[in-house]
């Protein structure tokens, strides 16, 4: 299906991982196609208007497939990495938003002189303030022994109304007719990757950083510390004789600066300005795209494109197979229950061969 | 519009707001007690409204509430299908079910009111006015002169109270949060357990939504719940996992949300998100350890049998 799986292939448990996937996959389609048929709709008709939507042809599958992929691929590799070590980081679409505005505002500004600079800056600020996000549940987490589901949860809604306050006010537009940003110099465009298309840098960044978390994971030994709290934080600590608090800073950190890239990178690459609602949820499918990755990156850059996809093809389906494309999230839904279920099914069988 | 008035309308929309945001909370406050956090109740809400919305139209108001509550809680029966009977992780199946809800609600919608969603108009439940205690200045026209929902919501407080801390089944929930491994040891059936309490959550939930389609707006929309399912678990941990608690956070963040209407009819020009933001600030705090201790049951999101 890709090069990801193919270099994975030969390892048993990532095998039986890309079977459980596609199963999940192929069973989330006979589901879908089941409550089309019910709901009215000729399932046929459906798939075929969203493959259409989606990669069709080579514009729509680059400028809007992999265009839509680019925040979910960040955002999932957030996810996919703080997972791998047990920390359940659901705070990406808070994280998300702590990038874009330190981004937008930094890129606002910085003085004309700064234009060569203007991209790493804004995207170091964007990755600082994402990390700086994460650092609070980090903190509560490893301090208090709070549990950061809830405070990940809970600085979502901080940064969506930061969001909403600095867009309201201090950086709304100087027209002062809507509530977003000015637009972003063009020093702080990101370049188009294709020529004649809507695809930018970003998406390339997300595949250097899913290949560098990758190499991190499987060859160091931070990444080896991270794969062993995920796999027991008890056997982590008595067996590798190492606290898993830096680990879970660690993750933290490098999960939030991820999530922080995603949001400022679709700003510089797309919108090139911040409003109310950047954002329709992506922090949240990024669970989605983690978890039908099996938390891989490499798998995570596959499945981004595979939900890119679902999203290109949504409005195609509306139009042309009269399918609504709240369709979309529910079939997100679908492939997330079923991704668990197989899950379980797996470990039931390994159980009851032990 | 005189200070007064603009304080007497305040209290009643804070009221108004918190009703919701309460019903959804004392629901969830059952349900993490048992062990299990749910956050597909953002999902209960939005079935629960439409399901209200669907019962109304059907029969009418009041039957829609039960609707509401019927849907609220079937959703909550799919997400403990999967996170409490096979296993599967509470936080990333409570994160599908919010998705698939807001999906799925959307679609049936469409399929039966039309791609533009035609303004709906719903019959509402009407307001009961209490006699004597309505009349109490400022308070009472905000608390007393309420759809059935908000004196639900009262009474739950008291009930849920009493249940939890006052009655062996009360005991056996808890135990089933606190440590499902002694809880299965006394003998209390843990699934069980766990999969009632968070259908109570749902049914909850879900009655939070129908007040939104059938006492607080009169119709139904796309994504009307607006988030309230996931307010309604940071009002869980502000309240403490206490029905009192809770029921005083749930007045706290509608006071918070009613704040930013009272500041626009007062011309008043301060940043209300930042108003918005405070209970969430607040909350972390609360979990942090600035008003004493407050903490999670130690065996919340924690699959059973692991």
């Amino acid at each position: 299906m890709s090069r990801g799986f193919s270099i994975t292939a030969r390892l048993r448990p990532e095998l039986v991982a890309t079977i459980t996937a596609t199963v999940a996959v192929i069973a989330t389609l006979a589901v879908a196609a089941t409550l089309l048929a019910l709901g009215g709709h000729s399932p046929g008709d459906a798939f075929a208007a969203l493959a259409r939507g989606a990669f069709g042809t080579w514009d729509r599958f680059v400028s809007f497939t992999l265009v839509r992929a680019t925040p979910l691929l960040l955002t999932g590799l957030a996810v996919a990495l703080a997972f791998r070590a047990r920390v359940w980081n659901i705070g990406a679409e808070g994280q998300l938003h702590a990038g874009a505005l330190a981004g937008v505002a930094v890129a606002l500004l910085l003085p004309g002189a700064g234009a060569v600079l203007a991209l790493p800056i804004t995207l170091l600020a964007a990755a600082a303030a994402g990390a700086l996000w994460a650092s609070v549940p980090a903190a509560m987490k490893t301090e208090m022994g709070v549990g950061e589901v809830i405070t990940t949860l809970l600085m979502n809604f901080v940064a969506l109304f930061l969001a909403q306050f600095l867009v309201q006010g201090p950086l709304r537009e100087s027209r002062g007719v809507f509530n977003q940003t000015d637009e972003i110099p063009a020093a702080a465009h990101l370049p188009a990757l294709l020529p004649d298309t809507r695809l930018h840098l970003g998406f390339l960044f997300g595949v250097v950083i899913a290949v560098t978390l990758w190499l991190f994971l499987t060859r160091t030994p931070g990444g080896f510390r991270i794969r062993a709290a995920g796999a027991s934080v008890r056997a982590a600590e008595v067996s590798g004789r190492f606290s898993v608090t830096p680990v879970i800073w660690l993750s933290f950190l490098a999960s939030g600066a991820i999530a922080g890239l995603a949001g400022w990178i679709q700003i510089a690459g797309v919108t090139h300005r911040m409003y109310e609602g950047l954002s329709p949820g992506w922090g949240y499918t990024a669970i989605a795209v983690a978890l039908l990755a099996r938390l891989h990156p490499l798998a995570v850059v596959v499945t981004a494109i595979v939900f890119g996809a679902l999203s290109a093809g949504g409005g195609a389906m509306q139009r042309e197979a009269g399918v609504p494309e709240v369709w979309v999230r529910g079939i997100e839904a679908l492939v997330i229950l079923a991704v668990l279920t197989a899950d379980r099914i797996v470990q039931g069988m390994a159980a009851s061969r032990d | 519009m005189t200070d007064l008035a603009a304080l007497s309308s305040f209290v009643v929309a804070a009221v108004g707001l918190a009703v919701p945001l309460g019903l959804a909370a004392l629901g969830e406050t059952v349900s993490q007690r048992s062990g299990v956090i749910n956050i597909g109740l953002e999902g209960s809400v939005i079935w629960g409204a439409l399901g209200g919305a669907l019962g109304a139209l059907a029969v009418g108001p009041y039957w829609g509430l039960a609707t509401g509550v019927l849907a609220g809680g079937l959703a909550a029966l799919v997400f403990a299908g999967f996170a409490v009977r096979l296993g599967t992780d509470q936080i990333i199946t409570g994160t599908a079910v919010t998705i698939g809800s807001l999906g799925f609600t959307g679609a049936v919608f469409q399929s039966r009111f039309g791609a533009t969603g035609l303004a709906l108009e719903l019959q509402t439940v009407p307001a009961w006015e209490v006699p004597l205690l309505s009349r109490i200045p400022l308070l009472g026209p905000a608390f007393f002169d309420q759809a059935v929902t908000a004196y639900l919501a009262y009474a739950m407080v008291p009930l849920l109270g009493w249940f939890l801390f006052r009655t062996r089944w009360g005991l056996a929930l808890r135990a089933a949060g606190e440590s499902p491994e002694a809880a299965h040891a006394a003998g209390v059936p843990v699934v069980r357990t766990r999969m009632l309490a968070a259908v109570f959550g749902g049914a909850m939930a879900g009655l939070a939504g129908a007040h939104l389609s059938l006492v607080h707006t009169g119709t139904f929309a796309e994504n009307m719940s607006a988030g309230k399912g996931f307010i309604a678990i940071a009002v869980v941990v502000l309240g403490r996992w206490r029905p009192w608690g809770v029921f005083a956070a749930a007045l706290f963040f509608g006071g918070a949300e009613a704040l930013q209407f009272t500041l626009q009819a007062l011309d008043a020009d301060l940043p209300y998100p930042l108003f918005l933001a405070l209970p969430y600030v607040l909350s972390l705090a609360a979990l942090a350890g600035w008003f004493g201790r407050s903490r999670a049951p130690e065996g919340l999101a924690l699959p059973w049998p692991r």
